[in-house]
């Protein structure tokens, strides 16, 4: 969807229930949220990685339906016409110990193909 | 049909931070890019390293400069915490091979006068003592650090949409158009846009809008992934490499680490628009990262994603005016290390956009530099 990101939303007053925390994991308030809105975060996934918000150990499972609603209500539109910020694997936190086990090369046998674009992306 | 003094066509970090700079000089500006959400390509998907050491001599002053000079300040600058920390990057070895690798990568570094040096197995223990025994050698940048790429992105945005910068997305760049042989309109599929001046800074997408008015840049692409790990103690702040370029990452302010690596299918990856993981990178790079820390075992991996980086023929930017379409900035090409120094870049295309002398000597970048090889 085509959005100016100058579109008016007036003054960011504040509302009953700002100090009231959303997302419990990263512990983002609802004025945070409505606050980035009017900051230009038009999107989900802007305010999820604005704000962390969905970010935590349950990856948006608790809030994210939540914090929809208040960006939708700042924006002036139906939270159904905001793209859910994307799903990420794992499904449920893993251990780095268990995931390292997958896709290993047959016992013995190099790697089947060196790596060495491992060099930081930055 | 709107008009601005410059169009900048793509809103990643590079395209935020020339807005910013550029808006901060009084230029009427207006960012567009074709994806929904600002920063969504690379500038959203690094690892967030901000180094010096290991980087081609052609951007390193672009490195060193933002680090002196913009890095520092730049939470203060644009009011947003982008988390800078300044506490070195370890590139680690392992064998006498890494220790020569390293060497090349350090010499080569100093000449530049980069403060860069190799240390031994028991200094990089004091630096950091939660690598594996069989860290042998490193090299040692003291001024590298890492940065938050997402709050630094939307820092940007953030900033210079307050400046008065006008911010389009979800509308697709189609082609450039000259008039009187220079660059005077950026199509798009809602409207075009009148300017003085252009920046395409698209990524990979920077090579079809160049092609419009005949210019390319020998652009291709890379799939890469990365991973972030739940909230940790806080274990050590130096940002770690290797010589083997098997694995990278660092801890967050946050306690979580991001790590990332690769299976070596970067280039063979298919992800048909998606940009998914794929399932044996993720793997790698807790194998990779289990050899080099060997006490984040049981640190459980919350997240994982891929991006997209745009791979220059010779492995550095191209950061420069068009000859041949006077008004025409290209920024793309980043190859994977665009973010350390993006605040640099786009003090830069701000200046190259005003007609100033830029702060850093852009010449080694410049887009007609690829001749033949034989």
């Amino acid at each position: 969807m085509r959005t100016d990101r100058s579109k008016d939303l007036g003054p960011c007053l504040p509302m009953e229930g700002d100090d009231r925390i959303v997302c419990r994991c990263e512990e983002v308030t609802q004025g945070e949220i409505r606050q980035a809105v009017h900051d230009g975060m038009f999107t989900m996934t802007e305010i999820r990685r604005y704000l962390r918000c969905g970010m935590g150990l349950c990856q948006g499972q608790t809030c994210s339906r939540l914090v929809s609603g208040i960006v939708a209500r700042e924006l002036g539109i139906r939270p159904g016409e905001l793209r859910p910020a994307s799903s990420r694997a794992p499904m449920r936190p893993l251990e780095m110990s268990i995931w390292a086990n997958e896709c290993q090369a047959p016992d013995g046998a190099a790697e089947t193909k060196k790596g060495g674009a491992g060099d930081e992306k930055c | 049909m709107r008009s601005a003094d410059v169009v900048i066509c793509g809103a990643g970090v590079i395209g935020c931070a020339a807005a910013y700079y550029l808006a901060k000089k009084g230029k009427s500006v207006i960012v567009i890019d074709a994806d929904e959400a600002i920063g969504n390509g690379g500038s959203s998907r690094n690892g967030g390293g901000v180094r010096q050491s290991g980087r081609d001599v052609r951007e390193l002053p672009l490195a060193m400069y933002g680090i002196r000079s913009l890095w520092p300040t730049l939470s203060e600058e644009l009011g947003t915490d982008v988390e800078y920390v300044q506490k070195g990057n370890l590139r680690l070895g392992k064998t006498e091979k890494h220790r020569q690798i390293l060497q090349g990568l350090t010499d080569r570094s100093t000449a530049c006068g980069l403060d860069v040096k190799m240390i031994d197995k028991d200094q990089v223990r004091q630096i950091n003592p939660y690598l594996s025994d069989e860290v042998i050698c490193a090299s040692w940048c003291p001024t590298d650090g890492h940065a938050n790429p997402l709050k630094t992105t939307l820092g940007y945005f953030r900033a210079a949409r307050k400046l008065g910068a006008v911010f389009l997305t979800g509308e697709k760049v189609l082609r450039l158009r000259k008039e009187k042989g220079a660059l005077r309109y950026v199509e798009t599929d809602a409207d075009t846009y009148l300017c003085e001046t252009a920046i395409v800074a698209c990524g990979y997408e920077s090579r079809q809008i160049l092609d419009s008015v005949g210019i390319d840049v020998p652009l291709t692409k890379d799939l890469i992934e990365a991973l972030v790990t739940e909230m940790e103690p806080e274990m050590f702040p130096q940002m770690l490499g290797t010589a083997d370029a098997d694995f990278y990452g660092h801890q967050t302010r946050h306690g979580s680490f991001v790590f990332g690596g690769s299976a070596g299918y970067d280039r063979e990856n298919r992800d048909f628009g998606h940009l998914a993981v794929y399932g044996n990178t993720a793997p790698a790079i807790c194998r990779a990262t289990l050899r080099w820390i060997p006490r984040l075992k049981d640190a459980k991996i919350v997240r994982t994603w891929a991006g997209y980086e745009d791979i220059c023929a010779d492995g550095v930017p191209v950061i420069s005016k068009i000859d041949e379409v006077p008004g025409l900035i290209a920024a793309c090409g980043f190859t994977g290390h665009g973010f350390g120094i993006s605040p640099a870049v786009g003090t830069c295309l701000a200046e190259l956009a005003c007609g100033e002398k830029t702060s850093v000597d852009l010449s080694a970048l410049r887009y007609d530099r690829f001749r033949s090889c034989v």
